[in-house]
């Protein structure tokens, strides 16, 4: 019964990960519905910056908003110089040149950082408990409460502000929103640097959490977080959420403590399949 | 003589495979970043029957095509339930889970993958490199026709129709979803036979060799050359196949520079260099232009797609 509690913190700590990477996919898609695979280099590289100015300045609290400067930009320049060109060209122009970006950020990564893994070895400061004899860890306790923080303002900032308001408009058409005085390129922007953050924020929490940096770490999230968003309704932040964390969950508790002989990386397709043939909306889509 | 050989005849097996991408891309319109799985599903249904079963490579063939050929009517009917996007995820997804299958079973040979697989015996002898180059050729050469004869037929014009507006095509009496199905079963029929060449080429094969990146690469070569044209897909399985010969001394940085080059291809010339609003292909016809001012009429490329 422990370790089965064991395994759920730590499926819901790799769901919450998942989540924050996917945030990101979601927003974007919602308003460019564009399938933004390079998402997951700039995570890479958020991962790759927030070491470097760790191990200079041996902070985390320069490191993390640093990553997170370095990576909006990133996220912004994305925007400008590869995606909003191709909106007028059928999805997969898109598509394929942010498979092509996804690609070369990571191999970037690699030439400069070089091929091997390097450590992240940073303690984040939140205290470890245990209850009923299961230890919760000072990371998990971290990734747990980052997660909810950013959730918290993510959910401020599109509800409760009039920026939020334009970001919704926006997403549902954007022509019309335009047409009513909101000025889209700016929400754009803005979208591709907050869901970009994000993914340096969770680039960092993986990071330290498995104590490694790697030029390839940011593969399998490429696609996984795709069927995440498709199982989460296309473009929706909750079902997004909603997802990532049943994922984490299913993952840990499924292959880790049912023992089912299946690569735990081909889950997510399997859900996702299942719940195309089911309900193609996705859990919490629209229409 | 060998190493050319050996370089030749893998590039022709990837040009098969992204000729039959090419129809379910470019000619019905159709995104699937899975075709390495049919890829694979060829290269195992031979292996497989050539090892396990003691056919000869002759006997395997038709069963693995047939074999592919059902696989990708059974995984493409969940693809027409679903538009662009979502199909290049399913598609995605497929891979990865054809994939996990190779490896996870122990009839398949699980990591170890399927070793031994004969070489391709003609008229009691069995074929050198050369040889077998020139059988990969006439298997090229066939498809080609097999390409041009489909967009030429019924069913390939269903598809280009289809791809242009496909309620449009509809209203028209095309069944969509025989078009696209029809799309989809050549498509993977070249990738088995694609996959049963690579097994007798390669003689021993492992999931490894037919994952998602395989189909990355292969779309690369559909979207260098030019989606939807005849001799694209050859021309991109060319240049993808020979530029790692080139850089061999850049070892290092050659999936950069793919990437990069593949990056640059689809932001500034979607088309691909045979496309109709291609920079090489204007180059070209300017330059016919001016040597032979009257003769303008050029018979354009089949399915060359101005806007694509």
């Amino acid at each position: 019964m422990q370790l089965f509690f064991e395994q759920l913190l730590n499926g819901l700590a790799i769901g919450s990960i998942y989540a924050l990477i996917t945030l990101g996919l979601a927003l974007v898609y919602g308003i460019l519905r564009i399938l933004h695979v390079a998402h997951a280099a700039v995570y890479t590289v958020g991962a790759y910056v927030g070491l470097a100015i760790y191990s200079h300045t041996s902070t985390l609290l320069l490191a993390i908003p640093g990553s997170m400067v370095v990576c909006a930009l990133i996220g912004v320049a994305i925007e400008r110089l590869v995606y909003f060109p191709l909106l007028k060209y059928p999805p997969y122009v898109p598509l394929i040149s942010s498979i092509a970006l996804f690609l070369s950020l990571e191999e970037l990564c690699r030439i400069i950082a070089g091929p091997e893994l390097l450590t992240f070895p940073a303690a984040l400061p939140f205290p470890s408990f245990s209850a009923g004899g299961v230890r919760v860890s000072g990371t998990l306790v971290a990734v747990y409460v980052v997660t909810a923080l950013v959730l918290a303002i993510l959910w401020f900032i599109t509800s409760k502000t009039e920026f939020g308001l334009a970001m919704r408009a926006a997403s549902q058409d954007m022509d019309v929103a335009s047409s009513l005085g909101v000025d889209s390129r700016r929400v754009v922007d803005a979208m591709f640097a907050i869901g970009s953050a994000i993914a340096s924020i969770a680039g960092i929490l993986v990071a330290i959490y498995y104590n490694q940096v790697y030029s390839t770490m940011g593969t399998m999230p490429a696609y996984k977080t795709l069927a995440l968003i498709v199982v989460g309704g296309m473009g929706s932040v909750p079902g997004a959420v909603v997802a990532s964390i049943l994922l984490g969950l299913g993952e840990t508790l499924l292959i880790g403590f049912a023992n089912i002989p299946m690569p735990r990386d081909a889950l997510a397709f399997i859900a996702m399949i299942i719940v195309l043939m089911w309900k193609p909306a996705g859990l919490l889509g629209r229409g | 003589m060998d190493y050319f050989a050996t370089v030749a005849t893998l590039i022709v097996i990837q040009a098969i495979a992204a000729c039959g991408l090419n129809v379910i891309v470019g000619y019905a319109g159709q995104i699937s970043l899975g075709h390495a799985a049919f890829f694979g599903i060829g290269a195992y249904a031979s292996a497989m029957l050539t090892t396990k079963a003691g056919l000869t490579f002759w006997q395997a063939l038709p069963a693995a095509l047939l074999i592919t050929m059902l696989l990708g009517f059974l995984l493409g009917l969940p693809s027409l339930r679903v538009r662009e996007d979502f199909l290049a995820i399913t598609t995605i997804g497929i891979n990865f889970i054809v994939e996990a299958v190779f490896i996870y079973t122990p009839f398949f040979g699980g990591a170890l993958g399927i070793g031994g697989i004969p070489r391709v015996v003609v008229m009691g002898g069995r074929l050198g490199n050369n040889q077998f180059l020139a059988l990969c050729l006439v298997f090229l050469v066939l498809s080609l026709a097999l390409c041009r004869q489909f967009a030429r037929a019924w069913a390939g014009l269903a598809c280009f129709a289809v791809r242009e507006d496909e309620t449009a095509a509809s209203s028209m009496g095309i069944s969509p979803v025989r078009a696209k199905l029809s799309a989809f079963v050549l498509g993977t029929g070249m990738a088995g036979l694609a996959g049963t060449l690579y097994a007798h080429y390669a003689r021993f094969i492992s999931a490894g060799d037919f994952g998602f990146p395989v189909s990355i690469s292969i779309m690369s070569m559909v979207v260098l050359g030019g989606m939807g044209t005849l001799f694209g897909p050859l021309l991109g399985a060319m240049i993808i196949g020979i530029l790692p010969e080139i850089f061999r001394p850049l070892i290092d940085y050659r999936m950069f520079i793919y990437s990069v080059l593949l990056l640059l291809m689809i932001r500034f010339q979607p088309g691909g260099l045979l496309g109709d609003s291609s920079l090489v292909v204007g180059l070209l016809k300017s330059l016919k232009k001016l040597v032979k001012p009257k003769n303008i009429a050029n018979p354009r490329e089949i399915g060359g797609d101005g806007d694509v």
